[in-house]
């Protein structure tokens, strides 16, 4: 194929690089400097995609980030594959592979297309009306049919092996927007002296200059102006930098495309960069965007954007056609139509659709002889795959034919609905906008942020004005308000001033003759939205225009309605006879235009999407095959299953092993926080609901920590290390939240107290040695402790060494066997642990993990905080009454249990059931009833919170929460099973040597 | 994120504090004597300002301090900060939000 649409010169392509690609397979020749878009019309190839709703043959309106209707995908690879980019942005590389979407079998002839045939069944909100019966139809049937026929491009079916990067920054003013206004910001706020960053979405910065015939002195302007900024270093420029979202507090996120227009990118380079950056000042220069005019079938192949055209071909050297109609509703056309004329184009007529045209550019068409039909409107456009002619018609004020109906024979089709002026970043900072008469949209008015828009995205829309416009805001954003000289000669502009009105422009349908059927007019193109489907839910009756966008998706689609908002609302005031300013605009929200999920990503992915926290002995775990379960961020062993064994089976061995010689656990994520101070037992008094000041030196107590409402927040062994020290240990999941209620405390109601608090779970390591044997294989290891019940009973703790490392020994159970937790400084565990481990060899020894530690726990009661309480179970509930402290004057949480609610004798406490079959667990969840057969409204009684298969009963054991439980000892209940009531027994929750004989070996 | 002055550090992004709700209510000195609608209201009720809202904040990824502050709640533009046991300012002007 040749590019027989390229003109001879002209334009910022490279003319010395030709560029090799295909779309859907077939190849092509493109230039350097080409978009997909750019290189496609250059080839003559208009016919780029197929609509989401009806499959509708679909072309290339625009030339930017508001392409609503070519979306195409990109393929490197199976993995490297990108859906829904818009050809208008995609850079031209050697070698690069385009497909078409949402077709079969081929993008000229789809199937698909018959959905626009029977398009009268699929009216707005449809689905919300249609398929309703039968009710599993919608899902076997109607959705997944649904889902297959409507759509865009199809997701990679490999993972993103790409590398995604996050970067925070600081600037004093963020300008966004490489356009004249947001250079001419950049250069006044960096002469101020300002630290300057500017970022644009496209690969060269100059915006609309870019569309602007080379050689004019706009042109010097842009190369001197460039120039200028990238010699200053403390100015950022940033090409191919969309910014997509606008946070609190002047928070800019940016999505910066690093590769994606290179044809070989290296391995490993970044492909995209998320940037944060917060600002001191914003401008924003986001431009305005062309709308398009809505009349019927106006949707396609050959349908461009007049601004567009002008894009390709004085920015691309393509003529995007060889025969043009031109629609004009704002002078800006009548200059698209001088220009492709120049350049060879036949312009077949220029229909105004108002009732005059006798600014600058018209004038100018008429003196180079091109033929201008105003009071003019489209009753129909004729062609499949490619527009071939124009019906034309004259309207005077009541719809009625002036003239005769011209048909003209085309093969492009341009309009100009006049710009809308792009204020999404303004909008999402919940600035407020104002309908501006003069160029007939909506602009910002007070900005939320400090932020300031500037040049046409606030309606400035003359070239000399908008650099002025830019290097006012520029200069005060620096932090003077004086006006700046932005060295750009205002003469050259001066000719073409645009008078008012000039650029207002048309919104909303064109005038139609009284009576006329018409063909379908689109006011959305990406989501197939009609004048028909808005004018379909006025009729039901939906008035305010967040309901209308909702019900029929206009502007709903990825493009965020960037070419549609505005026919819309035009469309349904001119439907409900109210000004749009009355009907108001909906919210804008980011991102501006899609990002990958790459970029959101970042560096959070796999092994660094989040955390691991592993104690210093998980080494030792991995080596001895253990199964690890995630609690909170860190990794616990959950069982350590031998050849063969099953979690059941390794379970059994692993607690039977523990009761009958010796276990060795890892408990050191056990949240440990040292109190340190003079007032260290008042504060402890004053939070804990425990009694503190007659625990001495060197023992240990349970300790239970209620919130202020009464309920429990947690637990843990507490051990009095000196008269001004505490070693609190907490749950594993509950450190953080402990840590923070107790500083909370400290420094806002009891600031007077010397006393400081401490994290030391990571520094200390904690070896739990739990069974009859445990003291037999700790006491060849240890120096200077006592391991005898005499110097070391239940419950206490003491200072010495084990391995010749410094220790903190307890004498504590959370198995009701005999039982030591050995502390030691992290870094030493590991070595700590092998000894231990190897010492224990003679003895029995054998790892368990954190399944077999809740069996063991649940065979003698012991609550796990989060499993047994749920935030509404005080201590007594639990069977912790006796850890209150009746003495205490006060502690935190105890004005609550005075409450008559927290007293009541139905509240659910803590039991033990029995099966009558000992092999049958209960779920753990399991509603309990008060008699079988029960079904809602009957309410529950109680639920099951643990349940387990205990080998040293050899039978099933659960604990429940249930009504006034204590008293219901002996009782049959019912256990609600998901087909079958079981009867369960009522029993205390200590199941396993209620005596605590086992502990005081 | 909002960006968040720290009367101790200065000004640090969102995700370094944790919100602590309403500011400036005192735990009784004797919650015993209290009645049980005035400590339920203690425990529960909190007011839902639209507009300028005392609040607790604390820097807990930076100095673990708490701190109050005076919020807008209908813009998330902070008054004041200012530390515990100081009044809050009358009409304090917007702090600079960079150092």
């Amino acid at each position: 194929m040749t590019q027989t649409l390229r003109v001879a010169q002209g334009g910022r392509v490279d003319r010395t690089r030709t560029l090799q690609f295909s779309f859907d397979g077939r190849s092509y020749k493109g230039l350097a400097g080409d978009t997909l878009a750019s290189a496609l019309l250059a080839n003559g190839v208009h016919l780029l995609a197929r609509s989401f709703k009806y499959h509708r043959p679909r072309g290339i309106l625009a030339a930017g980030a508001e392409e609503p209707s070519a979306l195409v995908s990109v393929r490197r690879d199976a993995a490297r594959y990108t859906p829904n980019l818009r050809a208008t942005q995609v850079e031209l590389y050697d070698g690069l592979e385009a497909h078409s979407q949402n077709r079969w079998p081929s993008l000229a002839f789809d199937v698909g297309a018959i959905s626009d045939l029977l398009s009268p069944l699929f009216p707005a909100g449809f689905y919300y009306k249609t398929f309703m019966w039968p009710r599993r139809g919608w899902k076997a049937l109607y959705e997944p049919y649904i889902r297959a026929a409507a759509g865009l491009g199809r997701a990679p079916t490999e993972a993103d092996p790409d590398r995604y990067a996050n970067r925070y920054a600081h600037c004093d003013v963020l300008v966004v927007g490489g356009g004249p206004a947001g250079l001419a910001a950049a250069l006044a706020a960096a002469e101020r002296g300002a630290r300057v960053m500017l970022c644009d979405e496209q690969a060269q910065l100059g915006g609309s200059l870019l569309a602007e015939p080379a050689g004019e002195p706009a042109d010097a302007w842009l190369v001197r102006s460039i120039a200028s900024l990238r010699s200053n270093a403390r100015v950022t420029l940033l090409p191919r930098t969309t910014a997509f979202g606008y946070f609190p507090h002047n928070l800019i996120a940016l999505n910066q495309r690093l590769t994606d227009h290179l044809a070989n990118p290296q391995a490993g380079q970044t492909r995209e960069r998320c940037w944060q950056v917060r600002a001191q000042q914003v401008v924003l220069a986001t431009g305005a965007i062309e709308r398009p005019l809505v009349f019927p079938g106006n949707d396609r192949p050959g349908m461009m954007l007049a601004a567009a055209a002008r894009t390709y071909l004085n920015r691309y050297g393509v003529i995007p056609g060889t025969r043009a109609v031109v629609i004009a509703a704002c002078d800006e056309a009548y200059r698209a139509a001088i220009e492709l004329h120049q350049a060879g184009v036949a312009i077949a007529m220029i229909g105004d659709v108002r009732s005059g045209a006798d600014g600058h550019w018209p004038e100018a068409a008429r003196r180079a002889g091109l033929p201008v039909l105003t009071h003019a409107t489209v009753l129909e456009t004729r062609g499949r795959l490619r527009i071939k002619a124009v019906r034309l018609a004259r309207l005077d004020a009541e719809r009625r034919l002036i003239g005769a109906i011209q048909t003209h024979a085309c093969d492009l089709l341009l309009m100009s609905g006049g710009f809308t002026p792009s204020v999404h970043l303004h909008s999402q900072s919940r600035g407020k906008l104002a309908w501006d008469e003069r160029v007939q949209s909506f602009i910002p008015s007070q900005a939320a942020e400090r932020a300031r828009s500037a040049g046409s995205c606030r309606g400035v829309f003359s070239l000399a004005a908008a650099i002025e416009d830019g290097a006012d805001a520029g200069s005060s954003a620096a932090g003077d308000a004086a006006t700046h000289a932005s060295g750009f000669p205002a003469a050259t502009d001066g000719s073409r001033p645009p008078p008012d009105g000039a650029m207002a422009g048309y919104a909303g349908a064109l005038p139609q003759p009284q009576a006329a059927a018409g063909s379908k007019a689109f006011v959305d193109w990406q989501n197939d939205v009609t004048t028909r489907d808005l004018a379909l839910a006025l009729r039901e009756g939906f008035v305010s225009i967040e309901h209308i966008k909702r019900y029929t998706t206009a502007g709903m689609a990825t493009d965020q309605g960037k070419t549609s908002n505005l026919n819309a609302l035009g469309f349904v005031s001119q439907r409900l006879d109210k000004a749009i300013a009355e009907v108001g605009l909906t919210t804008f929200r980011m991102p501006y235009t899609p990002v990958t999920f790459g970029s959101f990503a970042g560096f959070a992915r796999g092994e660094l999407f989040d955390p691991v926290r592993t104690t210093p002995i998980h080494e030792w775990a991995v080596r001895h095959g253990a199964v690890f379960e995630d609690v909170g961020l860190w990794k616990r062993a959950r069982h350590f299953p031998q050849a063969g064994e099953d979690l059941h089976t390794a379970v059994a061995r692993e607690c039977r092993a523990v009761r009958s010689a010796c276990g060795i656990f890892d408990a050191s994520t056990l949240g440990k926080i040292e109190v340190v101070g003079r007032d260290a037992v008042t504060f402890m008094n004053r939070l804990y609901a425990n009694a503190w000041t007659s625990l001495s030196v060197g023992r240990c107590r349970y300790g239970v920590l209620l919130r202020e409402d009464g309920f429990v927040l947690d637990d843990g062994v507490v051990a009095r290390t000196a008269e001004d020290r505490f070693h609190v240990t907490t749950t594993t999941g509950g450190a953080p939240r402990v840590l923070a209620l107790m500083e909370d405390y400290l420094q806002t109601e009891w600031p007077e107290l010397q006393v400081w608090l401490t994290s030391t779970t990571e520094q200390w390591a904690v070896i739990a040695l739990q069974g009859p044997h445990s003291r037999r294989v700790l006491q060849g290891l240890v120096q200077d402790l006592d391991l005898s019940s005499a110097a070391m009973p239940h419950m206490s703790v003491a200072r010495g060494a084990i391995c010749g490392v410094p220790a903190l020994l307890f004498r504590v159970s959370f198995t009701g066997e005999l039982g030591f937790e050995v502390n030691v400084p992290a870094d030493y565990a590991l070595a700590v642990w092998e000894a231990i481990y190897q010492a224990g060899a003679a003895h029995g020894v054998t790892a368990y993990g954190t399944e077999a530690m809740h069996v063991l726990r649940a065979e003698k009661g012991y609550i796990i905080v989060g499993q047994e309480t749920d935030g509404t179970a005080t201590a007594d509930d639990v069977g912790l009454g006796w850890a209150v402290s009746k003495l205490k004057p006060d502690f935190v949480g105890k004005r609550s249990l005075a409450r008559p609610a927290l007293n009541a004798p139905d509240r659910r406490q803590l039991v033990g059931l029995l099966t009558a079959d000992p092999k049958v667990v209960l779920e753990e969840g399991t509603q309990i009833m008060q008699a079988p057969g029960q079904r809602p409204p009957a309410r529950a009684i109680g639920h099951v919170t643990s349940s387990y298969y205990s080998a040293a009963l050899e039978r099933s054991i659960a604990l429940a929460m249930v009504a006034g439980g204590r008293a219901r000892i002996g009782q049959t209940l019912c256990a609600a099973g998901p087909s079958d009531d079981l009867p369960v027994q009522v029993t205390s929750p200590v199941f396993y040597d209620p005596q605590g004989k086992r502990l005081d070996d | 994120m909002l960006l968040i002055s720290c009367p101790y550090c200065g000004a640090r992004p969102e995700l370094e504090f944790t919100h602590g709700g309403q500011a400036h209510l005192a735990r009784a000195r004797e919650p015993a004597a209290v009645g049980a609608q005035d400590w339920a209201d203690f425990l529960y009720m909190r007011d839902n300002t639209r507009g300028v809202h005392a609040e607790r904040w604390r820097h807990t990824h930076g100095c673990g301090r708490f701190f109050n502050a005076l919020r807008d709640t209908t813009n998330d533009q902070f008054i004041a900060t200012y530390r515990l046991g100081e009044p809050p300012p009358a009409a304090a002007p917007e702090p600079e939000a960079m150092p």
